[in-house]
């Protein structure tokens, strides 16, 4: 027994003694010639799939907008500029967008990319059969789609989706939607490759191998070169992408590293360019030590408490809003959350397209005292048992330890912290089974509309049980504003309404921290979490 | 011997049969399901899902169906989460990467644990029994999650030896199987000990001793044998938990093994994906304690199979 062990452990300790360490680089690129230019990335996690009708999620978004690009595309300070279509007009009515193609818009097997490969895509995407997770992204706004989806309609053609001739393009809309170009940027609206995909299990069938590196064919700025799940996806500059001569970086390698601690030693090691995260606690040593490897950008997302406005003590607005009150927001960014978060003290991330909110409340602890007094609980006497609930995780801990602290202090109140498991925590949100909860959102594209679409009466994730009928007029009639600055009035006046009901409790607006070697030129963030590749580069 | 085992085989078949029913149910019971997101979809988008996987069925159709798939076409159906590949290719995928670490990591573990035990136990209360036992002590009570970003840090980040994560080339195994391979064979170490210093004590030991064998003879072919015992049998289990992967390190490292898969496919609700590590992991852990039991009558003349 002991002899076969020994030429074991001899085995083991050969075949590591043997091995020499790769450069930095490791996989993939071992035979490079050395002008290639390899930007290495933490992605954050690993990719459910890369079919854009399937997935959810930002790691997917990253790489999908790596492999694809939709009819329009955002430049890093998010104007909408040319994708696949080269012009567009849009209606008086705002409710037909003509696009007129490229003609040399090509997918990554060489074929030529036409209108009628949109038509095909938007139709597999409201196929039911197919069950995509966005689809209502499509149905809300397209003429006819909703009924597609529904088996009302069974003839596509008859749907607001056209394609008159192999270069033009026609979405006609159930109603305006000024957004409509920046969402056309979310994946749900990347074409996807028709005959690939027939190829391999049809047009319905959800699990398919269409998206394995040997099969994938897209349309965006890389090709899917490998994909080892768990390790590492190889993406390499595509050859037939219509601005090629313009993406400047050979090859990304995307590696889904989860844990914020591990990214750091792998960007120390020198196996990382950018990270996905930078652990809270190294945040302040890398910016006393290194400030020229740590970037914040700002992030489309608000933190925040959500009330149930249907329970006791929250169905009373002063309660609502002697919480918002009561707490030191510039203090918690500065003390607890340290990467540069926002205190927020309105409801939609300001100056994002141009957007600025005119109305916002201040923290005001005797204001805050007076209106819980008023509400029957002076200095917190008789005030209910409430728990906060939050998903386990420590920085939601961490928060919430300190505006319990906040309240009990300015106010008298003493509340429990409640933490659940993420889908657990997630399914109680959906039953509004809380009373108060952490909650967070972040766009799906920019622009304000997102976050004011969240508190419609019945909204799907609205989750608040709060409604206001003047507030979903105002809602409805800012789709048909002429402009941006009659919608932005109109969302004003919907934020005066938010601030006096209070239904949910602002906290700050998100950022995104990461750490990003100095050879990286021109990398910017999107306020969605995105990375327009074609203006990065990597200095020599 | 033959007989032992096959009634083993046999009763097998229930003790995983109850393992996947509890667990079809229990994971199922559990609120949330795979497609509980933050952002809700519309009501028709979540039926739809829910057809696409059948889980508009009623459940025991779905128990039955799964049951079914397994059993007559080994079978174990798509993942709920990564929806290109079977929990068969995810399986096919990771097991080998987690035999690999285990397998490393176990032979660390058996080289220095055994080592260390063996010479506490031989040289028991000299200075090298106090080293060896301090070290084993060390080595339980220091956790992966510490031992494992020490050791990045110092041959990784400092000497630049090795990649900080990862699992690309032959070299990145060293550091998450050393890590891995330490805490176990500070376990080793102690077991061996104890059974060592049990067996050293025992009248076959003298009367080798007494007929002139070797020191070394006496160690190695009379005592260890007997003083592997407690090792075996702790062997079983352990080597089930090894080799299925550990969610720490392969975390850490950044390894695409199954343990990290076994941990996520719950959070994730992944029925599929979660049965099909279960009912992995059930069966290499009852075939391991039959080999272990196997082992111990080998080892142990006093047992017999019956």
């Amino acid at each position: 027994m002991l002899s076969r062990l020994t030429l074991l452990l001899a085995a083991a300790l050969v075949f590591s003694g043997c091995a020499k360490k790769e450069p930095t680089a490791t996989a993939g690129s071992g035979s490079n010639p050395p002008a290639r230019k390899i930007l290495r990335f933490g992605n954050g996690s690993e990719p459910q799939d890369l079919d854009p009708q399937i997935v959810t999620g930002t790691v997917e978004y990253r790489l999908l907008q790596t492999f694809c690009e939709g009819l329009v595309n955002e430049d890093p300070q998010m104007n909408i500029i040319p994708g696949v279509a080269e012009r567009w007009e849009i209606s008086p009515d705002g409710l037909t967008y003509t696009f007129h193609l490229r003609a040399d818009a090509k997918w990554s097997n060489g074929d030529p990319l036409t209108a009628q490969d949109f038509v095909q895509s938007y139709q597999r995407e409201l196929t039911p059969a197919l069950a995509c997770a966005y689809a209502y992204m499509l149905f809300n706004h397209v003429r006819g789609a909703k009924d597609y989806y529904d088996g009302k309609l069974t003839d596509f053609a008859q749907t607001g989706f056209q394609a008159p001739d192999a270069h033009t393009f026609v979405l006609t809309l159930v109603q305006p939607a000024p957004f409509l170009l920046h969402a056309l940027n979310q994946y749900a609206w990347y074409p996807v490759h028709i005959p690939t995909i027939k190829k391999f299990g049809g047009m319905t069938q959800r699990s398919t191998a269409w998206t394995r590196p040997e099969n994938f064919v897209g349309n965006g700025p890389y090709v899917l070169k490998s994909w080892t799940p768990n390790q590492l996806i190889v993406a390499e500059r595509s050859p037939t992408y219509w601005d090629r001569a313009h993406v400047k970086i050979d090859e990304i390698d995307f590696y889904p590293v989860e844990l914020a601690d591990t990214e750091e030693r792998m960007f120390r090691a020198g196996q990382l360019d950018i990270t996905n995260e930078v652990p809270l606690t190294k945040l302040a040593i890398y910016r006393r030590e290194h400030p020229e490897s740590v970037r914040v950008d700002p992030y489309d997302g608000i933190y925040f408490y959500r009330y149930n406005v249907a329970r006791k003590p929250f169905d009373d607005v002063r309660v609502r809003r002697a919480l918002a009150l009561a707490i030191d927001r510039e203090s918690l960014v500065k003390n607890v959350t340290l990467a540069d978060e926002v205190p927020a003290y309105n409801f939609v991330p300001q100056n994002l397209l141009g957007y600025r909110s005119t109305d916002s409340f201040k923290a005001n602890v005797a204001e805050a005292r007076r209106l819980l007094a008023e509400a029957g609980y002076p200095d917190g006497r008789g005030f209910p048992r409430v728990d906060l609930l939050y998903n386990t995780l420590e920085k939601h801990k961490t928060i919430g330890e300190a505006l319990q602290q906040m309240w009990r202090k300015n106010l008298g109140v003493d509340i429990n912290l409640v933490n659940e498991e993420w889908k657990v925590y997630i399914d109680d949100q959906h039953a509004r089974n809380f009373q108060i909860e952490r909650a967070g959102w972040i766009a799906d594209y920019v622009d304000p509309h997102v976050f004011f679409d969240l508190w419609e009466t019945g909204g799907g994730n609205n989750d608040s049980n709060w409604g206001n009928a003047e507030y979903d007029r105002l809602l409805h009639s800012s789709l048909s504003a002429r402009d941006n600055t009659g919608r932005y009035a109109i969302y004003h006046r919907m934020e005066k309404i938010l601030l006096d009901e209070m239904p949910v409790l602002p906290i700050f607006y998100y950022t995104r921290a990461r750490l990003i070697s100095p050879r990286v030129l021109g990398f910017v963030n999107t306020p969605v979490d995105n990375c327009p590749w074609k203006y990065v580069d990597l200095a020599p | 011997m033959l007989r032992f085992i096959a009634r083993r085989v046999l009763e097998t078949i229930p003790v995983l049969f109850i393992i996947v029913t509890a667990t079809f149910f229990m994971i199922r019971f559990v609120p949330g399901g795979p497609f509980t997101a933050e952002k809700a979809v519309t009501p028709e988008v979540m039926r739809n899902l829910e057809r696409a996987y059948h889980l508009d069925q009623p459940l025991w159709q779905q128990y039955a169906n799964y049951l079914g798939r397994v059993i007559f076409h080994g079978d174990l159906g798509p993942s709920f989460k990564y929806p290109n590949r079977t929990v068969n290719e995810i399986i096919a995928d990771k097991l080998p990467v987690s035999l690999e670490l285990g397998l490393l990591s176990l032979a660390i573990a058996l080289a220095v644990g055994l080592t260390l035990g063996v010479l506490a136990a031989v040289k028991r209360n000299t200075w090298i029994d106090y080293v060896c036992s301090s070290a084993a002590m060390i080595g339980i009570c220091v956790p992966t999650f510490v031992l494992g970003p020490l050791l990045v840090l110092t041959f990784a980040i400092h000497f630049g030896w090795f990649n900080a994560s990862g699992w690309y080339t032959p070299i990145d195994r060293v550091l998450p199987s050393l890590t891995l391979g330490c805490v176990y064979a500070a376990y080793v170490a102690r077991l061996t000990r104890g059974g060592m210093l049990e067996v050293l004590n025992q009248d076959y030991i003298r009367t080798a001793r007494a007929k002139g064998a070797s020191e070394t003879r006496v160690i190695f072919h009379h005592a260890l044998r007997g003083g592997l015992l407690p090792v075996v049998s702790f062997l079983g289990p352990a080597i089930a938990g090894i080799l299925t992967g550990s969610f720490v390190i392969e975390t850490i490292f950044q390894i695409p093994g199954l343990g990290r898969e076994f941990v996520n496919s719950a959070f994730n609700r992944d029925y599929t994906l979660v049965l099909g590590t279960v009912i992995l992991y059930a069966a290499l852990l009852i075939g391991l304690n039959l080999a272990v039991d196997v082992a111990q009558v080998w080892l142990n003349p006093k047992l017999k199979f019956e």
